[in-house]
């Protein structure tokens, strides 16, 4: 079947039940995108299907109906997506595993709502799961990331 | 000297690497200087002045041996050694560098010795020095117990100012100048009239020298970085995705296992029935490992697919199959029999506690997951010449040699490669997962694998926190505390962790009353004893180890009494606080939070003070009972390190460690039925997530003599301050955690 991640189209040859994350990271070497807990309560392998955040260790392969869109789809090391700017002028991470899933998150929130309130941040990002707890960075590096895009 | 001696030898024990008959070496052992292993192999033309700089013509790279697992050392670690070497972020590598002797762990020893951190007697430092003494010529590496920083403080700057000095000779003999005219910055040397050498241009001629050691260190007032907020180096990577972890990696070649393991700790496989999982798509085959069975595919979710589909007959744990008589062991345990230390004992608590003014109770802390996000997973590849690891893990050395036993190498043929860990809380201590992917490769020699765990494999075989169970009997008159009488009981995780890594721990448990001995009041008749209740399911070490239970225990027993006198809650700790130090992160996080002021509707406050790795840390949580639930408003914490590295990542620890206390204070436990912890993945076991997170107002402290690192110690505070607003707010008292038994949380 056919996927498309990043702007670029792949031909793979999986089983139609195996997770989109699974495709990703172990047919594809997007490593990016990680597992955490195979059951979205963690939201470590959050990616973008036209721009939505979606779990992929819950997406088949075979009900991919859109391009997929990772963190290194989002922006790269020396051309960062303002909410990676964000991320990266709070210090948000610790151990880190769990950003890649916050990042896409936060980007996919502010994509719908330019200026979230506290409330619809908390709504928005409480899937995500920190275990370092890094809660009031992510917080503060929505908001910023907020700001920067609202001024284009 | 008899109370020494006894100390001393405990010890010994404790540091001894399954030495046979004990640990002998003298003081020649001791003094001796460790080999550098960055010498072995050294390329021609490169540099190594001790093992932790080494320059080429290329390159300078740092080595950071202690593991980072999040706790951001790789960063801290580096900034020491730079702030010497005048080198700045950017231009230097760093790598973890191969297990080694070199790097023995210099503060180890201040936990291992029975005397209060704050206790600063020559007795108490004359034990410490024994310990360290034991720990170096073990060649213990370890990261844990929050000691990367205290290890590293005073070595790691000399490691950069040795290099920085044999630098300087090297460029005085190349060009003429003498090295008292010769200045460095931005890696160079640089001459009177401004020219600058590379240190990388001048490591050919500084390979041919002997490094200069006689250096002194830079005076506090002309640091450059540390104390001065820093951008962490991996902070770009961990916000691109571009972060490579263990569970990234690939190795040519290699093949994909997944296990299932009885998930009753510890227990016999009796049979199995894999046929089903061996059709299955791109299963390679099925083998066994200890205690259970490993699927081999060529994609990580193929493995775990397959393994689900085996049929298994698990055999019994040795331990009590219900968590009901988990509790009763401990219940039980308040013997003679079983007392492990009587650790306090000041006044006369059983002449004073009698009468009007007594209060009892009784308090529960569950067995709880250390769960960090990434999964364990090895990578292994045995051959008949040597094995490699990759994988992160924090007591490296260790891992050689448990390798090595499984595949009949060598310690030193076991190259291991420490890798950036997506989280550890203590998990990382632990061998199981770096066992099995041995057993199985050395099964497919010449074949790397890749283990990694589904996450319900993870919490089946973690060896959770430790329960414990506390019994209080106190006494106020006149509005004050007069006397606390506490016993606390708990399975030894020095014991449990010890016997599975091969390091036989010996001597009372410490960590049966961490966060509840060694709290430096000086309450007028005090008692704490410890009791070693029988082993039950395996446990370990789970950030601040034994604190967040004892520690609990301790200081809502010590808010109980508070509220029995009548006394203020903040007024009457500071009252009884004798140790300085101590008091002033009481005196801050009052000031920080105008205690005392007044409050709003259904609003309640908690104050605690627990001191965790020779951290004094208080606290203050504001709570609101809301027709939801318990919404947690606001914390103010501070605590003294005695020096703050880096303010942004040292805010960034404490947050985090009041988000990890509160989160599992709230609604974690693991429990067991039929042998099986009943939790199988985060649903079951979730702690903090966003929207509960309230405002952590933090204020680093810089009293204390020593330094001290900060990644466990703000945990244990949290959980009784939480408590103690509860109370405040609804005048219920929780006595056991997860405090969702007790009350609902919005």
């Amino acid at each position: 079947m056919q996927i498309t991640v990043n702007g670029k189209a792949h031909e793979v040859d999986v089983e139609g039940d195996m997770p989109l994350l699974w495709v990703l990271r172990d047919e594809l070497g997007v490593k990016g995108v990680k597992y955490g807990c195979g059951v979205a309560a963690c939201g470590a392998c959050t990616v973008h299907i036209d721009g939505v955040a979606v779990r992929s260790c819950q997406v088949a392969a075979e009900d991919v109906d859109g391009e997929v869109t990772t963190i290194e789809g989002l922006g790269q090391p020396d051309a960062l997506h303002a909410v990676q700017a964000a991320w990266v002028a709070q210090q948000v991470a610790q151990c880190g595993y769990c950003q890649s899933g916050q990042i896409m998150q936060a980007a996919s929130l502010l994509a719908e709502n330019a200026a979230p309130s506290d409330d619809e941040i908390d709504e928005a990002m409480s899937g995500n799961l920190c275990r370092c707890g890094t809660y009031p960075r992510i917080r503060a590096a929505v908001k910023a990331a907020a700001k920067t895009l609202q001024e284009g | 000297m008899g109370r020494l001696r006894t100390y001393s030898r405990r010890a010994f024990l404790i540091g001894s690497a399954a030495v046979a008959g004990g640990v002998a070496f003298g003081v020649y052992a001791v003094k001796k200087p460790v080999d550098n292993p960055l010498a072995d192999g050294l390329a021609e033309g490169a540099a190594t002045f001790n093992p932790w700089v080494i320059i080429d013509a290329d390159k300078i790279t740092l080595i950071t041996p202690h593991g980072d697992k999040g706790q951001g050392v790789t960063s801290s670690q580096a900034a020491l050694i730079a702030e010497e070497l005048d080198v700045e972020f950017g231009q230097f590598e760093t790598s973890f560098g191969q297990p080694a002797a070199a790097y023995w762990n210099t503060a180890l020893a201040a936990d291992l010795v029975p005397f209060m951190p704050s206790d600063e007697s020559r007795t108490a430092n004359a034990a410490r020095g024994i310990a360290g003494g034991a720990v170096k010529v073990l060649g213990v590496q370890i990261t844990g117990g929050s000691t990367t920083i205290p290890d590293s403080f005073v070595k790691l700057r000399e490691a950069g100012a040795v290099a920085r000095e044999t630098l300087k000779l090297a460029a005085s003999r190349k060009t003429g100048v003498a090295v008292s005219e010769l200045k460095t910055a931005n890696a160079t040397v640089i001459l009177p009239d401004g020219t600058a050498l590379k240190y990388t241009d001048l490591a050919a001629d500084a390979a041919a020298l002997e490094p200069v050691t006689d250096v002194t260190l830079r005076d506090q007032s002309t640091w450059r970085m540390i104390g001065k907020p820093m951008q962490r180096l991996d902070v770009l990577a961990k916000s691109t995705g571009t972060q490579v972890y263990g569970i990234d990696l690939e190795v040519e070649g290699m093949v994909h296992a997944a296990v299932k393991v009885n998930p009753r700790q510890g227990g016999k496989i009796l049979g199995y029935d894999a046929s089903a999982a061996k059709n299955m798509r791109d299963v390679q085959k099925v083998v066994e490992v200890t205690g259970g069975v490993a699927v081999i595919a060529d994609n990580t979710w193929r493995a775990f697919q397959a393994a689900d589909a085996i049929e298994f007959d698990w055999g019994e744990a040795d331990y009590p199959a219900e968590q009901d008589s988990h509790w009763q062991v401990l219940s039980e345990s308040f013997t003679k029999e079983r007392l492990d230390k009587k650790w306090r004992d000041d006044g006369d608590v059983d002449a004073v506690i009698t009468g009007e003014g007594v209060v009892e109770a009784e308090y529960r802390s569950p067995y709880v997951a250390h769960a960090p996000l990434e999964p364990l997973n090895a990578i292994v590849l045995v051959e008949d010449a040597g094995v490699q690891v990759w994988a992160g893990h924090q007591i490296q050395r260790q891992l050689q040699v448990l390798v090595a036993g499984i595949t009949g190498h060598e310690q030193d043929e076991v190259i291991f490669h420490n890798q950036f860990m997506g989280g550890s809380f203590g998990h990382r201590l632990e061998f199981e997962n770096i066992k099995q992917a041995a057993e199985i490769a050395n099964q497919m020699r010449g074949t790397p694998v890749k283990l990694t765990y589904s996450r319900e494999e993870d919490f089946a075989h973690d060896f959770p926190r430790h329960i414990s169970m506390g019994r209080m009997r106190g006494k106020v008159s006149g509005g004050k505390v007069e006397a606390l009488d506490l016993s606390i009981a708990a399975p030894s995780v020095a014991a449990s962790q010890g016997a599975r890594a091969g390091l036989p721990m010996g001597g009372p448990d410490s960590q049966i009353v961490a966060g509840a001995w060694n709290n430096p009041y000086a309450l007028p008749n005090y008692r704490m004893q410890g009791y070693r209740a029988p082993e039950l399911a395996p446990v370990s070490s789970w950030r601040s180890v034994g604190a967040p239970g004892a520690g609990f225990i301790f200081d809502t027993a010590l808010d109980e009494l508070i509220h029995a006198a009548g006394a203020d809650p903040m007024a009457e700790r500071i009252r009884l606080m004798q140790h300085e130090t101590s008091r002033k992160v009481l005196e801050a996080v009052a000031e920080m939070s105008s205690w005392g002021g007044e409050l709003g509707p259904n609003k309640g406050r908690g104050v605690s003070f627990i001191e965790s790795f020779g951290v004094p840390v208080a606290e203050v949580v504001e709570v609101t009972n809301t027709e939801d639930g318990i919404k947690i408003d606001k914390i103010w914490i501070a605590a003294d390190v005695g020096t703050v590295v880096d303010p942004v990542n040292f805010e960034n620890l404490v947050q985090g460690g009041v988000v990890f206390g509160l989160g599992h204070a709230i609604n974690c436990e693991i429990t067991y039925s039929d042998g099986m912890a009943e939790q199988e993945n985060y649903p079951d076991h979730e702690a903090m997530r966003l929207y509960q997170c309230p405002e952590i107002v933090v204020r680093g402290l810089e009293n204390a003599n020593h330094i001290r690192g900060i990644g466990e110690p703000p945990v244990p505070a949290t959980a009784p301050a939480l408590g103690n607003a509860i109370f405040a707010a609804t005048g219920k008292r929780l006595r056991e955690m997860p405090f969702n038994k007790g009350v609902e949380f919005v």
